[in-house]
């Protein structure tokens, strides 16, 4: 039976931007495409668009499944459909994937114009501040000059907060969940060692693996393993996996034996399979390299003097990569440019990953939020 | 906003009413242990306000979404770190300070953190909670509708032990208004009043 609160069938929409891109780095894209979905319809005054903004290893795919691939829901489906959080029935809702990604718009993986072979390692590093430029060629191409609200968790709230910056007058409401306004030491290291895990796989010939018909998957493998041990809680793993063997007794080797260990290489194969090693090298750096206080001499509050937007701050108590600490240095800079704004700190086992995760109150607080938003 | 929020009906609150009257219009809130929110959407509603509750229940906070106000979710007892020194008009404590385990520091709080304070609180003092107590119990009324072993009121006050709190504090008090089922009391306030007000700032 159809499910009435799914999108349903979607179909990926491509747009080529010919229109030069200069990135923070000092490099230039002279043209790009983005790969993005649609869901709902867009109202006669163009006020009721929200767009999703995804995290390190997400898509434009964010709601709804493929007419050939039922399985293939989108990364965010429980939040936005027909009646849910996000309500196709209200919104227009957009998604959309960084350039850099590797689900379709331009990426390392993409064929360079100008040699007709991949980019690969030339292919330069992108920003959060690039993407958003990049989203607001694609908000241009679709008519819509002001978003009722930019939404995103983890990097995708970076890119939020990122808008009410460099587009004040582009964003009435920014949904910024799990989010941070700069990684911590500890974060950029844990990003560091993913890096280095896939650049000293031997199959990743500098980042121009492509040439040698290979992938550095078990680099990849690898990165995604660890990143996924941080995505979760201590607590979540003991009730998940606990000390569970695979066998009844030990085997005194090398072999998978705990469930843990069966569970994170059944996840970094699946990854390594679907991912780009190129893209999730820029994803990391361009979590690393999102500051937006470090042009004001590290206060937060003086970068977002510029900011309009209504916000919504959200965090998860017991997401140690993103912590609530983090989200509360967002709502003090807030306060201090007397912006609306309002915090939720939900009670959750699940880590860092609660974001994407079907928790009663922290849905009913994102529908309570999104019905406020006039269109 | 949009209109779904249907129209105030809670100007029917008397205690509402008397905290609004304090209020200059277009000033800037922080309202402590906001609840569902409603005082502040009637002050938003009433007097033009701009501001934000603080409040650690998840329902409440909920409730906070609702009636469409800004709402930070944050434990009192652990201060307001997050509100720069002088940034509100007014910080607000409406009927919380008696369920507060740190009194003294939320009042201290609210001297940094606003111009003026404003606390209402449950008295105490009035006779008939007197009464009970020589008659051997607890008082249990309308302004104290909780039984000794389930109430969340852990630090019950007088207006005179209030008044010595401010004086401990630093705080000058600026206005006190004290009500008894909704109506004003000017005759022994500290016997015959239920609900008191009081609006003060910091001296010096």
């Amino acid at each position: 039976m159809q499910d009435s609160t799914s999108v349903g069938i979607v179909t990926p929409q491509y747009v080529q931007i010919d229109k030069p891109l200069q990135l923070k780095s000092g490099a230039s894209l002279d043209s790009y495409h983005l790969v993005y979905e649609t869901y709902g319809r867009l109202n006669a005054a163009r006020s009721n668009a929200v767009l999703i903004c995804h995290a390190l290893s997400g898509s434009h795919h964010v709601a709804g499944y493929y007419a050939d691939n039922e399985k293939g829901i989108g990364w965010w489906d429980n939040m936005v459909g027909p009646g849910k959080p996000i309500d196709t029935n209200r919104f227009f809702v957009i998604g959309v994937n960084n350039l850099g990604g590797c689900h379709g718009s331009t990426g390392p993986a993409s064929i360079d114009p100008q040699t007709g072979k991949h980019y690969g390692a030339s292919f330069p590093i992108v920003t959060v501040e690039d993407w958003v430029e990049a989203q607001a060629n694609l908000a241009e191409h679709l008519g819509i000059e002001q978003f009722a609200a930019v939404v995103g968790g983890s990097l995708g709230g970076m890119q939020a907060m990122q808008w009410t910056l460099d587009y004040p007058e582009k964003v009435r409401h920014a949904l910024v969940v799990a989010a941070a306004s700069k990684l911590t030491a500890q974060n950029i290291a844990f990003n560091d060692v993913a890096r280095q895990a896939i650049m000293t796989d031997q199959e990743f010939y500098g980042g121009n693996f492509y040439a040698y018909d290979t992938l550095p998957r078990r680099g990849l493998r690898l990165a995604r393993m660890l990143g996924h041990i941080t995505y979760l809680s201590d607590d979540s793993m003991a009730a998940k996996f606990g000390r569970s063997l695979r066998k009844n007794e030990l085997s005194f080797g090398f072999d998978v034996e705990f469930e843990i260990e069966s569970y994170l290489r059944y996840q970094g194969d699946k990854f390594a399979d679907l991912f780009d090693a190129n893209s999730y090298l820029r994803m990391t750096k361009a979590l690393d390299y999102f500051d937006p206080a470090a042009a004001y001499d590290g206060n937060l509050s003086a970068a977002f003097r510029t900011a309009k937007a209504d916000f919504l701050i959200v965090s998860f108590t017991s997401d140690w990569r993103f912590s609530p600490e983090r989200s509360r240095e967002i709502v003090k800079a807030l306060l201090d440019n007397e912006l609306n704004v309002s915090y939720a700190e939900i009670t959750s086992s699940h880590g860092h990953d609660s974001f994407l995760m079907e928790t009663p109150h922290y849905h009913q607080l994102v529908r309570a939020y999104m019905e406020n938003i006039a269109v | 906003m949009n209109d779904i929020i249907a129209p105030s009906t809670i100007a029917l609150r008397p205690d509402f009413d008397a905290i609004a009257a304090w209020i200059k219009p277009g000033a800037k809130i922080l309202d402590l242990g906001c609840g569902d929110g409603s005082l502040l959407r009637y002050l938003r509603d009433t007097r033009n306000v701009f501001g934000y509750g603080v409040e650690i229940d998840d329902g409440n906070l909920l409730k906070c979404f609702n009636n469409g106000i800004n709402v930070i979710q944050n434990d009192l007892e652990t201060g307001l770190s997050g509100f720069e020194s002088d940034s509100f008009d007014y910080v607000i404590l409406s009927q919380t300070l008696q369920a507060m385990r740190h009194t003294e520091g939320i009042i201290q709080e609210m001297l940094r953190v606003g111009k003026e304070g404003i606390v209402s609180f449950p008295n105490f003092g009035y006779w008939k909670n007197r009464m009970q107590v020589i008659c051997g119990h607890m008082p249990v009324s309308q302004s104290l509708p909780y039984r000794w072993y389930d109430t969340p009121n852990i630090h019950l006050c007088t207006l005179g032990d209030f008044e010595e709190l401010c004086r401990q504090c630093n705080a000058r008090i600026l206005e006190r208004r004290v009500m008894n089922n909704n109506r004003p009391v000017h005759f022994l306030p500290n016997v015959m009043g239920t609900l008191a007000f009081y609006r003060f700032e910091r001296k010096g």
